[in-house]
């Protein structure tokens, strides 16, 4: 039995409370991402790195408003479509900002979005090496995800529909078995639109979610956030009360003896 | 005159100069950024001494906003 206040889940060595990592990008401006991740009660924000605007290098930054020490950045490779443009970007991040925990994500094409594994696995296998704590966004394929697993990943980020399609969770087959078999943290990255997908994520048992287009491009990012927030825990504590059976038939919750 | 390319873009210097001048002339505060010089990270320790010489290539990134894609 658990409560949300306890049930905390452990990240490449750390503890964390909020199930909920949420992406930084595609908000209005910096305000208001900033209180889109206040109310989302996330711990957690992915961000990229990019090229500094060489013609205005003091424009305003995100770490003006959402404070590194508050919150864990985690470094992505979103937009990178190969193993070597992702292991640089992740050795700058790591430059940048110090910190060994990052996403690995290496695109396969610009229309799907879909994780390249050829380029995902031995990109892994480079970092690892060099001492990453490896997040990684890939396909629903349970023997690619046993394998960055084994390779020693420390969590397995599948995606849940493809990136910012807002579908919801297009392969629950698939994401249970990745979970079931899982030793680290299984995450659903990418596919999540609207609060109760994040809810059916968690009650495939998932020990998180991770998004960013279903809260910034609601009408209402800072509501959404909330949403996203209560979904989450509503989601895992279901997972944890355990779902009464499916039944074919009606079963009628009020006694039949005594009737008139 | 020497030539370099940063983020992609060329530049022309008057001589060769440390990675620290140089970033103190494009007003970037070198804590703030992470540097790829000729395709190896810079540590930020060795700014002093890394020079910037003709036909380097330079990145220099720092983080922004970002989910899965952008």
């Amino acid at each position: 039995m658990s409560n949300n206040k306890q049930d905390s889940w452990q990240l490449a060595g750390e503890t964390y409370n909020s199930r909920l990592i949420v992406g930084t990008g595609k908000y209005k401006d910096f305000p208001e991402t900033a209180a889109a991740i206040e109310a989302s009660g996330a711990e957690i924000v992915t961000v990229a790195v990019r090229r500094v605007n060489i013609s205005n290098p003091n424009e305003p930054m995100l770490m003006d408003f959402v404070d590194p020490k508050k919150y864990t950045y985690l470094p992505n490779t979103a937009g990178c479509f190969t193993a070597d443009d992702a292991i640089r970007t992740l050795r700058l991040a790591r430059e940048a900002g110090g910190w060994d925990l990052v996403k690995l994500e290496v695109l396969g094409d610009q229309k799907t979005l879909y994780p390249n594994m050829e380029e995902t696995l031995p990109a892994a296998q480079t970092l690892i090496k060099e001492g990453f704590k490896v997040m990684v966004y890939c396909s629903d394929d349970p023997i690619a995800a046993k394998r960055l697993e084994d390779m020693g990943c420390v969590a397995i980020m599948p995606l849940g529909a493809p990136i910012g399609s807002g579908l919801g969770i297009q392969n629950p087959v698939q994401i249970r078995l990745i979970i079931e078999q899982a030793n680290v943290p299984v995450l659903v990255d990418a596919g999540v639109g609207t609060a109760s997908d994040a809810a059916v994520a968690m009650e495939l048992g998932c020990d998180g979610v991770l998004m960013n287009t279903a809260i910034a491009d609601a009408k209402n990012p800072v509501l959404m956030a909330g949403a996203m927030r209560r979904a989450v825990m509503a989601g895992r504590d279901a997972y944890l009360a355990g779902r009464m059976p499916k039944k074919r038939y009606a079963d009628p919750s009020s006694p039949l003896s005594g009737l008139i | 005159m020497i030539t370099i390319t940063i983020n992609g873009d060329t530049k022309t210097l008057k001589q060769p100069e440390s990675l620290a001048t140089l970033l103190i002339s494009l007003e970037i505060d070198p804590k703030r950024v992470a540097v790829e010089h000729n395709l190896e990270i810079a540590p930020k320790s060795t700014y002093d001494v890394v020079e910037i010489k003709n036909g380097d290539r330079l990145e220099i990134v720092h983080f922004i906003g970002g989910g899965n894609t952008k």
